[in-house]
């Protein structure tokens, strides 16, 4: 059971063309950002994109730039302001991607089930708004419910602080956020960590991921990007 | 047009001053932001971040205290107060749609008579973004709405019908603009409180549903 690898290369070595990938971080904080740019270094086409955000500080939007992604899933797909190109945007009004924009706690939610084998939920978010459009509505403790499906992925690109061989890992700060979920939530995760440590170098309280979720870690360098700049 | 009445501080100070002691408070982006400023002497509020936080402090842009793993869900470095706690995003989601966020105040780009909320989507983008917007509309215990009372090109913000995509169903509770504060109750929308200067006639010729003035109608106190 060796889950270490050497490089990012090798790390996602089997993400074809047309996969599936959750990609962890909220703005910059916990984007797999050395996973990303190994990504956009393999070329892979076609890829369906998980991720509450894009080109909102992390490095996603490198593969808008390479036309890498053919459709994209999450809260945040635009920004508000344009400090830089919003590339996915420019690519949605060419009609070159697809966009379903998620409330990020249904998001999360369905990140969740997927990774907990559950077949769906009900949740009053988003009731009478463009996001209930042709889904399953049911009256629940009389609040309108709309019935949401899990989400899962082919690859779980995520990031951590420190992980064991065995594949626990712990978080900083705000970096955590998706990164938990998604990991439970794809066939093969592959974690982008800062150090890795042996079995037992971690406190089992403080342990965020137990392995059990990870099948891959690779150490990379940490990026200074900074938020949403 | 829009500079007339209370600046964005002033807003942010008249939401602040609808924080009691103990409350769990997220903030969205925009004026709502700016609320962390002006907590009231002798009140404390924890402060919940959507990306993993509870208990954040103040904005940071000490280059010493920056630390760009601790941000809150505008992308700021904050920094964190005693008894903070990190926690994943399904999580914090649970937070927010569970009714355990005790007030949000949201911006927002219309509001209609009814307390619907459009604050996710300018039409003629063909696209927005709704972050953690639907989910706090419709988890809160209480929405307050920040923003400012018409548009740049001076149409109402406060409408019959919400034209622009709606975010959630009747969720407003109170909104509080340059001009007025104003709250949604079941009867219709209820002027509550003016800017200084500021005539109920001129607020309400810039509002397109009808404006109820309240019996207590005053000069909003800052």
């Amino acid at each position: 059971m060796n889950k270490v690898y050497a490089t990012t290369a090798e790390a996602i070595a089997d993400v074809d063309d047309g996969a599936v990938i959750m990609f962890g971080g909220f703005g910059s904080a916990g984007s797999p950002t050395n996973l990303i740019l190994a990504l956009a270094e393999k070329g892979t086409k076609d890829i369906t994109a998980i991720s509450n955000n894009i080109g909102l500080g992390d490095k996603l939007d490198t593969l808008c730039q390479n036309k890498q992604i053919r459709k994209f899933i999450g809260s945040f797909p635009i920004r508000a302001t344009s400090q830089r190109p919003d590339l996915l945007y420019q690519a949605y009004l060419a009609g070159e991607v697809e966009i379903e924009v998620v409330p990020q706690g249904t998001m999360a939610e369905r990140i969740r089930v997927g990774g907990a084998g559950i077949g769906g939920f009900y949740t009053p978010t988003g009731i009478g708004t463009s996001v209930a459009e042709g889904k399953e509505e049911r009256v629940i403790d009389g609040v309108r419910h709309l019935l949401e499906f899990p989400l899962k992925a082919d690859f779980a690109f995520i990031k951590a602080y420190k992980a064991d061989t065995m594949g626990n890992l712990v978080y900083r700060m705000s970096t955590r956020n998706f990164n938990p979920i998604m990991a439970t939530a794809a066939r093969i995760t592959i974690v982008d960590v800062e150090e890795i440590v042996e079995p037992g170098d971690l406190d089992p309280e403080a342990i965020a991921t137990p392995g059990i979720y990870v099948d891959r870690i690779v150490k990379g360098p940490k990026h200074d990007l900074h938020g949403f700049e | 047009m829009t500079s007339m009445g209370l600046s964005r501080e002033l807003i942010a100070l008249r939401v602040a001053r609808e924080l009691r002691d103990g409350m769990v408070v997220n903030l969205g982006i925009g004026i709502p932001t700016l609320v962390s400023d002006f907590i009231p002497a002798g009140v404390t509020v924890i402060f919940q971040a959507e990306n993993g936080i509870l208990g954040y402090g103040a904005t940071t842009a000490d280059e010493n205290e920056i630390d760009w793993d601790l941000i809150n869900a505008g992308g700021q470095p904050v920094t964190l107060l005693a008894g903070a706690s990190f926690f994943h995003s399904a999580d914090s989601f649970c937070m927010i749609r569970g009714s355990h966020i005790d007030l949000t105040a949201l911006g927002a780009l219309q509001v209609s008579e009814k307390g619907d909320l459009a604050n996710w989507m300018v039409p003629a983008r063909r696209m927005g973004s709704i972050g953690g917007a639907m989910d706090l509309a419709v988890g809160a215990k209480r929405v307050i709405v920040a923003m400012e009372h018409i548009t740049k090109t001076g149409e109402p913000r406060i409408v019959k019908t919400c034209s622009y995509p709606l975010t959630a169903v009747g969720a407003v509770d109170l909104i509080v603009t340059n001009l007025a504060a104003i709250q949604v109750t079941p009867a219709g929308l209820v002027l509550k409180e003016l800017a200084y200067g500021v005539s109920p006639e001129y607020v309400q010729s810039l509002t397109e549903p009808v404006l109820i003035p309240a019996p207590d109608l005053r000069e909003m106190d800052l």
